[in-house]
């Protein structure tokens, strides 16, 4: 099969980018689609232009590296998998395919595909996390989960931190990592005590990083590869209200009170 | 030559570490802020270690190539992790953990490394959960565990098929929060590509950024490796696209040893080969094995034929048929040599004829297919994208795949490599799996050297150095790195050769898994080295970058890792060929056992099961850079002793 790509070539981030088509070389309906990116760019490179800038790593759909929107979905047609894991038979033979990277303005362009999410860390670096020092953690099984939550955790936490969501938003909300994240944590005893600070500074950061509001229009939900449900949205409005009707912590002697 | 001293503290196996931790030299807390600790990756072994250094009070400066340290490959592992809990009752302790991990790794890891890694194993289950790392739990509300990869209890912790992603985020949150503390400073995109060494020390790095190409000196008073194997040596494996060898490669080139280069991993359920446009191998987790029956045809002219027309009696289960007491649990090194075997005798299934089954009908009898879905649902999943094949109605096709590589750059029991204050972490080392890993044990080394080992041992290097010393960046040692790595960068650049780099690493693949995979011999490893030198020469000459160096350039950073890959497996078959026996990953045809032979007789081994040779090669073979790629490398030799535990014939019957 042959497809003709029209793709989003920028060359840095305060250069103007444009659309460009490729004709793509022969091709294996077997192959994922960053491998047709591959094939495209040896194709590029063998006329001696610059080939086209795209983030990958893994290619198995868990790194969360991939970042392109096809055809106006951000990871392409399939429901829960990453651009990585979609293959090339989901495609035409003779079919023109538009491929853009993650447009938010708190994810700049680097190059042509490839975007900064640095943002996501920061969020992270805010409040993602239980301190707990190395050395410090008692017998694992000292503090029971109940299944039920633990496995709820668990699905907030296969979170990949690709931005799908973002992209997906016509608002580029952050609202479906952030609330992931609050969730997996929040969700567990350990998370507890720091459940309603963790909560408000992630959501301080993903505010100051410039990611609009949610508008639960459930886009983000739709194009997840890790099929991250829209309730967790939920869960982290209710801990954030709560946390902001606790106000700050009241500081005394020895100790904190509320 | 480089001196291999493993400085194994003395006393009993069981309480070396404990002695070892009493006696190492403390650094007091005043002190600690005047040390800054340089840490590159950020994988299980670079998180765990930067956030500990850090909470500890040093200075650490982390460094990554990707755009967050959360992409870091250790994100990709499936299976689970080990630890010696015993939460099952079923007779596991750290003597059986330690014991099963040498004799998986055919006796060729170093006793106290190993025994260590299984003490603190227990410790890092704890870390972990605290962390709320959401592992798997049973309704009571405690940790469940599965039997995992060849081991007979089961002490495997795991969080659905993503322990690797789960075990990365609960370190990731803890560098995070040591960056949000301003006590760890982190760079992302920031490739290292060249160490620096003053006065024979590791005293920084040289770094690139990927986004601007600014390259920058950075000094330090330990430098430590946290960077990853070595696999993409083979083009097609396992590994993340972007995982290589480059910061390992420039250490061994200012004088760091590489230790067992040839010891690889070959992880026997893969999804088969299907084109030469494939990027990559993708890895069924192991567990698969635990519920999956592997089979072959046993006539030739049964493989074309659809799976389910093979009568039950024309079936192989040739793993159940070679290793009875193990079945399909068998070792990877085993399965996968078993099924090169089967497809080499012209039973292979599928278009390729490289191929296995690994069957689910008879779980889906016992089990009914929900629960079979409860235990793998994400995998066959993953099956299905692949292949557009349903695993539940037919059986998947397997093939072995390259997925680990235990040998790395040689450390001593304090991971610090033969160049003072070079310390080697994770998989990045050779240190804790002999010539094969057992499954679930790469995470369980990556936490045990980042949270807990290096921690404890780095005060004893940096307590010989004075607080506040370090060399300045504008030392001549650092200018020196740095117009190297000025000059490599512009020497690709500026070649307008005709070859791009993928293509000579498409080459160098297909050399090495030809003369350096899963079955060796003297005339082909030879020849092996003979064409890769060649490669390289070629390579130097011929291969074509595009674009510039001062912007986003990933044909350039393509160009150096490669570049670096090919002198790699030059070293891989030099060590290959030296190695004149057959131990866990490295078979050599020559050494294996025939149907002469007394403990085949005795029916303790099996024809074509790995010959070691113990009274020649009971060493750690540490590889020395000999000033430029076309000469030969000094073998330097670490004797493996054993005070615990007899050298054995490795049975899985």
């Amino acid at each position: 099969m042959k497809v003709k790509l029209k793709v989003w070539r920028q060359k840095s981030r305060n250069t103007p980018g444009e659309f460009r088509t490729y004709e793509s070389p022969g091709l294996n309906e077997n192959m994922s689609f960053l491998e047709m990116l591959d094939v495209v760019n040896e194709d590029i490179a063998n006329r001696g232009e610059d080939p086209i800038a795209f983030d990958h790593d893994c290619r198995e759909g868990i790194c969360g590296t991939c970042s392109c929107v096809i055809n106006g979905k951000p990871h392409g047609p399939h429901k829960g998998v990453a651009t990585c894991q979609t293959y090339m038979r989901s495609f035409r033979d003779g079919d023109t395919i538009v491929v853009e990277p993650w447009r938010a303005a708190a994810f700049p362009i680097i190059k042509d595909l490839v975007v900064d999410r640095s943002a996501f860390d920061r969020i992270q670096h805010a409040g993602g996390f239980i301190s707990v020092r190395t050395g410090a953690a008692p017998d694992a099984n000292s503090i029971p989960v109940s299944k039920e939550n633990s496995d709820l955790a668990m699905d907030a936490a296969q979170c990949i931190g690709c931005g799908a969501c973002v992209a997906a938003c016509k608002n580029a909300s952050a609202m479906l990592f952030v609330a992931a994240k609050v969730s997996h944590l929040g969700l567990l005893p350990q998370g507890q005590p720091e459940r309603y600070k963790r909560v408000k500074a992630m959501v301080a950061q993903m505010d100051t990083e410039g990611f609009g509001s949610c508008t639960v229009t459930g886009s983000c939900e739709a194009v997840c590869p890790k099929e991250i449900s829209l309730d967790f949205i939920a869960r982290m409005n209710r801990d954030y209200g709560l946390a902001l009707l606790k106000g700050e912590p009241k500081k005394i002697a020895g100790g904190v009170a509320g | 030559m480089a001196t291999l001293n493993s400085n194994i503290p003395a006393g009993p196996l069981a309480s070396k570490w404990e002695s070892y931790k009493f006696n190492t030299k403390l650094i007091n807390p005043a002190n600690k802020r005047k040390y800054k600790i340089i840490v590159v990756g950020a994988g299980l072994a670079g998180s765990s270690a930067s956030a500990t250094l850090a909470e500890l009070g040093y200075e650490v400066h982390n460094f990554v190539f990707h755009d967050s340290p959360r992409r870091a490959h250790s994100v990709a592992a499936q299976g689970g992790i080990n630890a010696a809990k015993n939460y099952q009752n079923d007779g596991d302790s750290v003597h059986r953990l330690f014991y099963d991990t040498i004799k998986g790794g055919d006796f060729r890891a170093r006793e106290a490394n190993v025994h260590r890694l299984a003490e603190v194993s227990v410790n890092i289950i704890d870390q972990c959960a605290a962390q709320g790392v959401p592992f798997a739990r049973e309704y009571g509300g405690l940790l469940d565990n599965r039997s995992f990869g060849g081991a007979q209890v089961s002490r495997t912790f795991y969080a659905r098929g993503q322990t690797g992603q789960q075990l990365l985020l609960g370190a990731y949150s803890a560098l995070n929060k040591m960056i949000g503390a301003g006590a760890v400073k982190s760079y992302t995109h920031s490739e290292m590509l060249d160490l620096v060494v003053v006065e024979g020390h590791a005293k920084g790095i040289v770094v690139r950024n990927l986004q601007t190409g600014a390259i920058t000196k950075h000094n330090a008073d330990a430098v430590v490796l946290a960077t990853g194997g070595y696999g993409n040596v083979y083009n097609l494996s396992t590994y993340a696209r972007g995982a290589n060898v480059t910061a390992s490669w420039r250490a061994y080139k200012r004088g760091a040893c590489f230790g067992n280069p040839c010891y690889t991993q070959i992880h026997p359920t893969c999804i088969p080969v299907s084109g030469d446009y494939q990027s990559k191998l993708t890895l069924m987790s192991e567990s698969l094995r635990n519920d999956g029956r592997v089979w072959a045809p046993k006539k030739k002219e049964d493989c074309k034929k659809a799976p389910k027309d093979i009568e039950e009696g024309d079936r192989d289960y040739y793993l159940e048929r070679m290793y009875s007491a193990f079945g399909n649990l068998a070792p990877r090194d085993i399965a996968s040599r078993a099924a090169k075997t089967v497809c080499d005798e012209g039973r292979g299934v599928g278009e390729t004829g490289l191929g296995v089954y690994l069957d689910f009908s008879a779980a889906i009898e016992r089990l009914g297919e929900g629960k079979v879905r409860e235990r793998y649902g994400n995998l066959f999943a993953m099956y299905h994208e692949i292949t557009n094949e349903d695993a539940y109605k037919t059986p998947m096709r397997i093939y072995p795949a390259v997925h680990y590589t235990m040998g790395g750059l040689w450390v001593d029991y304090n991971l610090m490599s033969n160049v003072p204050g070079l310390f080697v972490l994770g998989e990045a080392n050779f240190s804790d799996h002999g010539a094969n890993r057992l499954g679930a044990s790469a995470l369980m080394q990556g936490l045990s050297d980042g949270y807990f080992v290096l921690p404890a041992t780095i005060s004893g290097y940096l307590a010989s150095q004075n607080p506040g010393k370090r060399p300045a960046t504008d030392k001549a040692e650092f200018k020196q790195a740095e117009e190297n790595v000025e000059a490599l960068t512009n020497q690709l650049l500026g070649n307008k050769g005709k070859r791009t780099p993928a293509s000579f690493h498409k080459a160098l693949g297909t050399l090495m898994w030809d003369y350096c995979g899963m079955a060796r011999t003297k005339a082909g490893l030879e020849r092996g080295i003979k064409l890769i030198s060649e490669l390289r020469e070629e390579y130097w000459k011929n291969v074509m970058v595009s674009g510039e160096g001062n912007e986003w350039n990933q044909s350039l950073e393509n160009a150096g890792r490669i570049g670096d890959f090919i002198e790699l497996g030059e070293l891989m078959c030099r060590d290959a060929l030296h190695r004149e026996e057959s131990c866990g990953g490295h078979f050599r045809e020559e050494y294996q056992y025939t149907p002469d032979d007394p403990e085949t007789k005795q029916g303790i081994v099996n024809p074509g099961d790995v010959k070691r040779r113990d009274d020649a090669f009971a060493y750690v073979a540490g590889w020395e850079y000999a000033g430029s790629p076309a000469k030969a490398p000094i073998l330097n030799k670490e004797p493996l002793v054993y005070e615990e535990v007899h050298m054995s014939t490795r049975s899985y019957k």
